[in-house]
């Protein structure tokens, strides 16, 4: 066999270091791309060898058993049985066990072995397994097994230096023994012949678990956390949002200068650039959620606040898992749909999915801000509330009770039924490795600017094309983008829109406001006429429609931006993390449905006080 | 006693796990992850709500397990002086 074109694949437990040995062996030279058809990692980098070999390596995605219960095991399984479509069979099983939790990790290896291909069994975290006072034969464990067995610190600088050496090696190890029928006793024995432990658990963890899973502290430290998380991605994202969109407009500026007024300047300022500010906008916020789902999740403390919130999630027909997509959804829906991705059960990601748009995402508020501050005048409700504010809450508390009762009727109507199990392994704790978090937050960099940069950017260009042309008469009376097909299609929607009180006006406006929710007050000014920067657009627009509208329009308008899709990122994000168009259907029609429904109730009742 | 029932700290070793329905993938999950006649367990921590899910000490690993998922695991309680 040709050296080059060796195959290797990296198989073991969920929370062995696997990925993180990964990192070590393979460095930047990975890249990550999807299994065809399911929305599972597939994860390839190469190995250089001291002796220049290049080495093709596979990160497996994590499994207990090849009785697969997820997906993720589905494709580990199949891969490595060498039956999964379009993947050729590895050459080479790199099989790794967290050396302190050997018990159920050289069950799976002992799975592995059954396969009879070549295999190496890496024995990682022997650092933190000779801490604890672990001690292993590895040369009796070795001859037992009849396989290599190569001690590994994945998170130590040249930690995997003995097995890029074995993997060095020209002659691959021979096909290993069959081990005994009954894996649990096969692993018994094996332990008591080559393991000696003095305790069964870590001393660290268990003082730890005291307090993180205590009832009152446990709740109150994941509180502080949930907190300092939202406000992170609620406000630490602004200032760097605000300077990506005033970078793009100086750029776009910079670059047209020199171009005459006219259509190609329109569409690169308000086409190209702006769908590119789009894009780039979401960054801050999903570099920042996702830096810190990256460290929860590697310091092992997600799956403990998922222990503590299962409970009241699943009441819900969620997981406990579903808590931190939703949280960051009140900041955006986008970064929070990303973050579904820490669900492993298929699912409950997908409710999660599903709901996370009602939660009030902050491009809501200048909607909310600007009706709120037009049409709810300001008096003191009780002695002691603002009736704005009461608006404002009822609109944020909206969004989240449609939520909780979508995921309850989405559990009732799905035609799956069965229990799926919670069944979570709560790993040790451990000290985040910075080159583990930072590889991580460019993956998720390159997925969504690679994947989801394209679909939004053109639906942005798009949009423009909609509201450009056909461009304004030189006699035109009324605003351009009432002669525009955007203008067309926002009258001709009219009829339909009637019965919740909309007007032409804002009929129009909802459909350069698909770009994104705050884009709508923009747009209300286009039609109004209005100039000026945003805000100056905004302080105009009050007034102009305070006296335009009845309270019954605004209010159902509010309720419209409750549940609406407005924003095509959104969808773009559902469709990218889905992988299905259908879906992206579904939660776009239910979602129009409710705010419909919503929107038509409150017009009617507003309607019958005035 | 099911290792739903057991209390605190206690410790206790498994005796079964019973299939719920026929194939119970549940079940057979449960065998996967240790759950095999003569393993010692002890439940070291309760949820908030409801004491579910429970978190259960097994071998060297801890596994969170909702009750329904306990219910399936038969124990004996360590007989303690």
């Amino acid at each position: 066999m040709s050296a080059a074109s060796l195959r290797i694949a990296l198989v073991g437990n969920p929370n062995c270091g696997k990925t993180a040995l990964f990192n070590q062996l393979t460095g930047s030279r990975q890249k990550v791309a999807n299994y065809a058809g399911v929305t599972v990692e597939r994860k390839e980098g190469r190995v250089l060898t001291p002796s220049g070999r290049v080495l093709q390596l596979l990160d497996l995605p994590g499994a207990y058993s090849f009785d697969a219960a997820s997906p993720d095991e589905v494709i580990t399984r199949d891969v490595c049985h060498g039956r999964y479509p379009g993947e050729t069979a590895p050459d080479l099983i790199v099989c790794v066990a967290d050396a302190t939790n050997l018990r159920l990790h050289l069950r799976f290896a002992l799975e592995v072995q059954r396969l009879g291909r070549p295999m190496v069994l890496a024995l990682n975290m022997m650092d933190a397994a000779a801490k604890r006072g672990v001690r292993i034969d590895v040369a009796e464990l070795q001859r037992r097994l009849g396989i290599p067995v190569i001690e590994t610190v994945a998170v130590r600088r040249d930690g995997a230096a003995a097995l890029i050496a074995q993997l060095d090696r020209q002659d691959l190890p021979p096909p290993p023994p069959e081990p005994g029928a009954d894996l649990h006793v096969a692993v018994r024995e094996l332990l008591a012949a080559t393991v000696t432990m003095p305790r069964r658990t870590g001393r660290v963890d268990d003082a730890m678990d005291r307090i993180a899973l205590h009832p009152v502290f446990g709740l109150a430290i994941l509180a502080v956390l949930m907190f300092l998380i939202f406000q992170a991605v609620f406000s630490w994202a602004q200032p760097l949002m605000d300077g990506i969109g005033a970078g793009v407009t100086a750029l776009a500026a910079l670059t047209t200068q020199s171009l005459p007024d006219g259509v190609l300047k329109s569409l690169l300022v308000d086409g190209v650039f702006s769908g590119l500010g789009s894009v780039l906008v979401f960054l801050p916020q999903i570099l920042i959620l996702f830096l810190f789902i990256l460290v929860l999740e590697e310091s092992g403390y997600l799956p403990r606040a998922a222990f503590l919130l299962d409970r009241l999630m699943f009441k819900a027909g969620l997981t406990g898992r579903a808590f931190i997509p939703l949280l960051s959804s009140f900041a955006c829906a986008v970064p929070g749909i990303m973050a579904t991705r820490s669900i492993q059960d298929p699912r409950d990601r997908l409710t999660t999915i599903l709901v996370a748009p009602l939660m009030t995402c902050s491009a809501r508020l200048p909607v909310y801000t600007l009706l709120i501050a037009a049409f709810i005048p300001r008096q003191t409700v009780w002695g002691i509330f603002n009736l704005q504010g009461i608006v404002l809450f009822a609109l944020y508390f909206a969004g989240v009770t449609s939520a909780l009762i979508v995921a309850s009727v989405i559990k009732r109507l799905r035609r799956d039924k069965s229990e799926h199990a919670l069944l979570m392994e709560l790993p040790s704790y451990r000290v985040p490795n910075v080159r583990d978090v930072l590889i991580g937050l460019k993956e998720r960099a390159e997925i969504f600017l690679k994947r989801v940069g394209g679909i939004i950017l053109t639906l942005v260009v798009l949009l423009w094309v909609l509201s450009s042309f056909p461009a304004a008469p030189a006699d035109a009376t009324l605003p351009a983008i009432d002669y525009s097909l955007a203008g067309k299609i926002g009258h001709f929607m009219q009829p339909l829109f009637a019965p919740i009180g909309f007007g032409w006006q804002i009929c129009v406006a909802l459909i350069p406001g698909l770009a994104a929710r705050e884009v709508a007050v923009s747009a209300l000014g286009t039609v109004y006429a209005m100039s000026g920067s945003d805000d100056a657009v905004a302080a105009q627009l009050g007034p102009m429609i305070a006296d335009q509208w009845s309270l019954a329009t605004a209010l159902s308008l509010l309720a419209w931006y409750v549940f609406a899709p407005q924003c095509l990122s959104t969808l773009a994000i559902i469709r990218r993390e889905t992988g299905s168009w259908k879906i992206v259907a579904v939660a776009a029609g239910y979602l129009f449905a409710l705010a419909y429904a919503a929107s038509f109730i409150t017009f009617r009742i507003a309607s019958s006080f005035a | 006693m099911r290792l739903s029932e057991l209390g605190h700290h206690i410790a206790a070793t498994v005796t079964a796990v019973e299939d719920f329905g026929t194939a119970d993938p549940i079940a057979r999950r449960l065998r996967d992850l240790g759950f095999v006649a003569g393993e010692p367990v002890k439940i070291v921590a309760h949820g908030p709500v409801q004491r579910d899910p429970m978190l259960v000490q097994i071998g060297y690993t801890r596994f969170a397990l909702r009750r329904a998922e306990a219910a399936r695991v038969q124990v004996a309680p360590e007989v303690d002086a």
